[in-house]
């Protein structure tokens, strides 16, 4: 029974390896500019976590086969030197690695958070409430009007909160429910949430960042493939949450244009 | 056998009488100024209602007709209603299709029944905001029965989606049968009014209300207008 239980851990280990290392599972295809980056990182995590994990298995099948059925006079014997000096040494181990793990991840991470955006960065504000995603672009003014909670009115479109009659710098502001961007342009995306916590994920920029009500989070990327890729929100934030999304269009800068000039019409 | 042909001319009679005295108010509401202007509706997070609009629907908050027509707005009775607490026994409906309201304004008794219908292919949550009324929100998947609903109090609750945040529209619960909603040119018109005195009582969503005092004497035709100054924020 023992053997079996043994063989069966083996067998166990090693199917669940074989989708990981065929990429059954593959992320899509990366269209930002640090997405490599990060797709370096998580293959590097997934490595050395399924190494050990496998090696870890194989000690314990290994173990199972080789002890479970002890003679009747057999001894419990020590560990030779006792534990102290294996539970330090897998301590170093462990913390270095995963030490290790976060030292070269740091750079992927800075690459979308910790630097600044390039000064001609494109601006949007993205604000997340239940049920959907509403994007602002500042307008020609390049200035984003000032929001004011009590102004929300979604009967009205007013998801921000503007208020046109009295703030010029919100006239032009164009509020959208997707999100057009142009190819190879950077993107400064200002993150705001209307309510409870939300999460902004899109797969094939290799962003996945939450929205946490309170704070201004802000992040940059650059997207290098035209396309439509869906935004979704990936925080359960209540009974809408699976419908929670929309949609990102990577247009080239001529659709981009056109694409302003209809939505600027719209509002 | 000489009784029935009395009865039928005295029923006649009574008939006759009650239609005889049954007056009209009508009119046109209109607006003055510069309405706010309304934004297109982008509805792309919900494609299968989107292609329902060929071209985009724009909010509903002022919505106007040639003249200066001012639709929308609920023109009712609110003193001196002759039906106060008779509840029409017949449902009316408020259909959520193309992630829209219809209608925008749904007029209806105190205690009258109302049905949702859900015609789209999405879930929908209806979720009415009323102040003195019981507050609840309810689910409605693709394909589920009507939802009946009804309210106790006379108010007028603003309605919302909890999925699709630029769903939007109104109850309108009154105490009496007697109202119409402005239509296209702003045209209203409430008939069968028994003699009396009344007040007439017109409500807009953004523009507020406005009342009239009016007399019915007989079989006839009052003509009241209603004007509201519109603003352009």
């Amino acid at each position: 029974m023992a053997k079996f239980f043994a063989i069966t851990i083996i067998i166990i280990a090693i199917a669940s390896a074989i989708p990981i290392l065929r990429h059954t599972w593959a992320p899509p295809e990366d269209i930002s500019t640090h997405g490599a980056l990060i797709d370096e990182q998580l293959s590097e995590t997934m490595a050395e976590a399924g190494i050990s994990f496998l090696a870890a298995q194989f000690v314990l099948a290994f173990f199972i086969w080789k002890f479970s059925n002890p003679a009747p006079d057999a001894k419990l014997k020590n560990f030779p030197g006792g534990a102290k000096g294996l539970v330090i040494a897998a301590f170093l181990v462990v913390g270095i690695e995963v030490m290790a793990l976060g030292i070269f991840g740091a750079k992927a991470w800075a690459n979308v958070y910790l630097t600044p955006p390039a000064a001609d960065a494109m601006p949007i504000q993205v604000q997340a409430g239940q049920f959907a995603f509403y994007f602002r672009y500042p307008g020609p003014d390049g200035k984003f009007g000032a929001t004011h909670p009590e102004l929300i009115n979604e009967g009205q479109q007013n998801y921000y909160g503007l208020d046109p009659e009295h703030d010029v710098d919100a006239r032009d502001d164009i509020v959208a429910a997707e999100m057009a961007i142009p190819v190879n342009k950077e993107i400064h995306l200002l993150m705001h949430s209307k309510d409870v916590g939300h999460s902004f994920y899109v797969r094939e920029l290799r962003v996945q960042q939450d929205f946490v009500p309170g704070l201004d989070v802000s992040l940059h990327f650059t997207a290098t493939k035209v396309g439509k890729y869906e935004i979704v929100c990936t925080q359960l934030c209540g009974l809408g949450h699976y419908n929670m999304k929309a949609y990102l269009e990577v247009l080239s800068q001529q659709d981009f244009d056109d694409w302003m000039k209809k939505e600027t019409a719209m509002q | 056998m000489r009784r029935k042909p009395i009865l039928i001319a005295l029923l006649t009679l009574l008939a006759g009488s009650s239609l005889m005295f049954a007056g009209t108010v009508s009119g046109k509401v209109t607006y003055t100024g510069t309405p706010a202007h309304q934004k297109a509706i982008d509805m792309s997070k919900e494609p299968s209602c989107a292609k329902q609009h060929a071209t985009p629907i724009s909010t509903e908050t002022v919505v106007t007709g040639a003249n200066n027509a001012l639709e929308n707005v609920v023109v009712y009775i609110s003193a001196g209603a002759p039906d106060e607490g008779q509840v029409p026994t017949q449902a009316i409906t408020y259909t959520q299709k193309g992630c829209q309201y219809l209608p925008h304004v749904l007029p209806m008794h105190v205690n009258q029944e109302f049905e949702i219908l859900n015609d789209d292919q999405t879930s929908h949550n209806i979720h009415p905001l009323p102040k003195v009324n019981i507050e609840w929100n309810k689910s409605q998947p693709p394909g589920s029965p009507p939802i009946k609903e009804k309210y106790d109090k006379a108010e007028f609750i603003e309605v919302k989606c909890n999925i699709h945040p630029w769903m939007h529209g109104y109850f309108a619960v009154l105490k009496t049968s007697h109202y119409d909603v402005s239509k296209e040119g702003g045209d209203f018109k409430l008939p069968n009014l028994p003699p009396g005195k009344y007040t007439l009582t017109a409500w807009h969503e953004k523009y507020g209300t406005q009342t009239a005092d009016v007399t019915i004497t007989g079989n006839e035709t009052k003509d009241v207008n209603f004007t509201f100054k519109a603003t352009a924020y």
